[in-house]
């Protein structure tokens, strides 16, 4: 092996640790470089040789360190700091001026962790109430909200002037047309895997022309306005969160306040507005591409183009894509309202935007599906 | 003496049930240029969110230009806050608008002005504080000290009779705040903008303050009021003096 080599291999002058009986006292001489990479070894051989003479007098000799960094005076700290009756204490000798100013800026004693106070214990009723409290604060921000909004939506309503058109338009670019290429592919890819799952078996009983029927009724029905919902809810729900969040960690929000304008007008209702127009047309777009999958899959199954739709239009009608479509209003409200609130309810710092997109996601799409269960229910009683 | 434009009175604030702030009362005149100052966790911010009304206190009152704030709502709280402008220490510019659309929208929201006008409005504010070529650029795109500047144009887009400006030199190099100093100056004195600014920075203080008050968190109030050379040279307050003359406290020297 090269010296070159050898010198890479060979770590800088380590610490070292002798132990010295001599009379009366135990002396531990340190020597060499005490740093944090290099004192681990010594430090636990310290303090194992220090418990070993519990009642003598212990003498650190540390006149032979030739460099000392925060590390090494942690452990001189340390062993200093070790409980010691009062005839065997322990203490320092020979360390250089320089490291000795460091040291001194330490009373061993006060680096002790403070000590832990038990956790209260709660009793369960307090702890429920508790809870509960938590849960009514949640729920009062929520309602503020929706009123807010509501009365927002209504007074957009009764002066369409002084809503910021602008806002709406660019809004509905972000979740409409940029959202065209994600939401065909997954309707396409839908309307393909359900009609190849459900040929093959209906082939057995030559019944792959029914297949159009089922793809036709569970798109437009529910496939469609449901898929359509979630993947906006991901996309849209999840950056109106982050975008609100991070205007009100860059105190943004503050900004309109004081300016006297306010953040649900100017935030929420825009990002509503966008989402009321463009939900309803996705999901029309995500029913003609999802059926279009399916058609162009029929056609490996020897059925035309032609007699699939023919199929369709026998036993679907225009009431089934209207009970999809009329779910689309609140599936836009939904996404949007809940995207928009997660947003103004973010803490302070960035994780707290994280969250913020995470939460609007995961509640938003478990409250769409259960207003997609509420609107299967409806439709059931209504026999529609 | 005409009626001081803000009076705080007996306001008392604090987080989580734990007080900060106990018992203030203070006045600003009309036209000063007036400095809340204080060290870390002495509630100088704090007291200035409350100023513009974003913070309810536990108890007091604040009047801006003789109408309570705390207490103000709807149209009330909307005609308060026309007159206070306000720049938050991140600048806290609308960042998907450049620094044109950021000074236009006050105006877009309070008048009438039709496209060329608020336009020309919106220039005239930017050449104010001289970022008058930089009015397409995107926020992210300028300096943290032009964002300030630009913070504070778009603050006085409606020409409000008082600017609050939280820590103006925070993040800023030595040059650029000093820039910013003689641009609140030049404002106080050519406008007649009353400024209430939160800031440490004592060469800052020294340039433009008329009057200062400083809090101190040990006894959650005032502790000194007055012309800040004068409070250097002559307070007997130690804390006082020692902010002033940025000396570490005792037992840490």
């Amino acid at each position: 092996m090269s010296a070159a080599a050898t010198a890479r291999v060979a770590a800088p002058p380590a610490a070292t640790l002798a132990v010295v009986d001599a009379e009366g006292a135990r002396e531990l001489r340190l020597a060499g470089r005490l740093d944090a990479y290099a004192i681990a070894g010594v430090w636990s051989d310290s303090r194992a040789a220090l418990a070993a003479a519990p009642d003598r007098r212990v003498v650190v000799d540390a006149s032979r360190v030739d460099y000392c960094d925060g590390g090494g005076i942690a452990m001189l700290v340390d062993l200093l700091r070790q409980p010691r009756p009062p005839e065997a204490p322990v203490t320092v000798r020979g360390l250089k001026p320089e490291f000795q100013t460091l040291l001194d800026q330490f009373q061993p004693n006060e680096l002790r962790a403070p000590p832990v106070e038990p956790a209260e214990r709660l009793h369960t009723v307090e702890e429920i109430g508790r809870a509960a409290l938590i849960v009514g604060r949640d729920l009062r921000t929520q309602i503020i909200f929706v009123g807010e909004t509501a009365a927002a939506l209504w007074n957009a309503m009764r002066d369409p002037q002084s809503v910021r058109w602008k806002d709406v338009w660019y809004t509905c670019e972000q979740v409409g047309v940029n959202a065209l290429p994600i939401v065909a592919l997954i309707s396409f890819l839908l309307g393909i895997i359900l009609a190849f799952q459900s040929a093959v078996p209906m082939r057995q009983f030559g019944a792959e022309i029914f297949v159009a029927d089922l793809i036709g009724l569970s798109i437009l029905r529910e496939l469609g306005p449901l898929m359509t919902a979630i993947l906006l809810a991901g996309r849209s729900g999840a950056a109106f969160a982050a975008e609100i969040g991070t205007m009100k960690v860059n105190e943004e929000l503050n900004a309109l306040t004081t300016m006297g304008l306010d953040p649900v007008r100017f935030l929420v209702v825009t990002r509503i507005l966008a989402a009321l127009l463009m939900v309803p047309l996705l999901t029309l777009f995500a029913d003609i591409i999802g059926i279009l999958g399916g058609a162009l899959t029929m056609l490996t199954f020897n059925i035309p183009i032609a007699a699939f739709l023919h199929e369709i239009d026998s036993l679907v009608d225009v009431k089934d894509l209207l009970a999809g479509l009329a779910k689309t209003p609140v599936f836009a409200i939904l996404i949007a309202g809940i995207g928009c609130l997660r947003g103004l309810q973010t803490e302070q710092g960035a994780s707290a935007v994280g969250i913020s997109a995470t939460r609007a996601v995961v509640s938003g799409i478990i409250l769409l599906v259960v207003v997609d269960g509420i609107y299967a229910f409806i439709y059931y009683l209504l026999d529609v | 003496m005409s009626e001081p434009i803000i009076r705080v009175e007996d306001f008392t604030t604090g987080y989580a049930g734990k007080v900060l702030l106990k018992d203030i009362n203070f006045t600003v005149e009309r036209g000063e240029v007036f400095v809340i100052l204080g060290g870390s966790g002495s509630g100088k911010s704090t007291l200035l969110k409350h100023m513009i009304g974003l913070y309810e206190p536990m108890s007091g009152r604040i009047f801006i230009d003789g109408d309570d704030i705390v207490t103000a709502e709807g149209d009330a709280r909307r005609a308060i806050l026309k007159k206070i402008g306000v720049m938050y220490q991140s600048g806290a510019l609308f960042g998907s608008m450049t620094l044109l659309e950021n000074v236009r929208l006050p105006l877009e929201e309070y008048t009438s002005l039709d496209d060329d006008a608020m336009d020309l409005l919106a220039r005239m504010k930017l050449k104010l504080v001289g970022l008058e070529s930089f009015t397409g650029h995107m926020p992210s795109e300028i300096s943290g000290g032009m964002q300030k500047r630009a913070a504070i144009a778009r603050a006085m887009a409606l020409d409000p009779t008082i600017l609050f400006l939280d820590e103006p030199s925070a993040g800023l190099d030595p040059i650029t705040s000093a820039e910013l100093d003689q641009l609140v100056l030049r404002l106080a004195r050519s406008l007649h903008i009353t400024f209430v600014i939160v800031t440490h920075e004592l060469a800052s203080i020294y340039t433009v303050a008329d009057r200062v008050i400083m809090l101190d968190k040990r006894t959650m109030g005032i502790i000194a009021e007055g012309d800040p050379k004068v409070l250097r040279d002559t307070s007997d307050n130690p804390w006082v003096r020692q902010f002033f003359r940025r000396e570490a406290t005792a037992e840490a020297a």
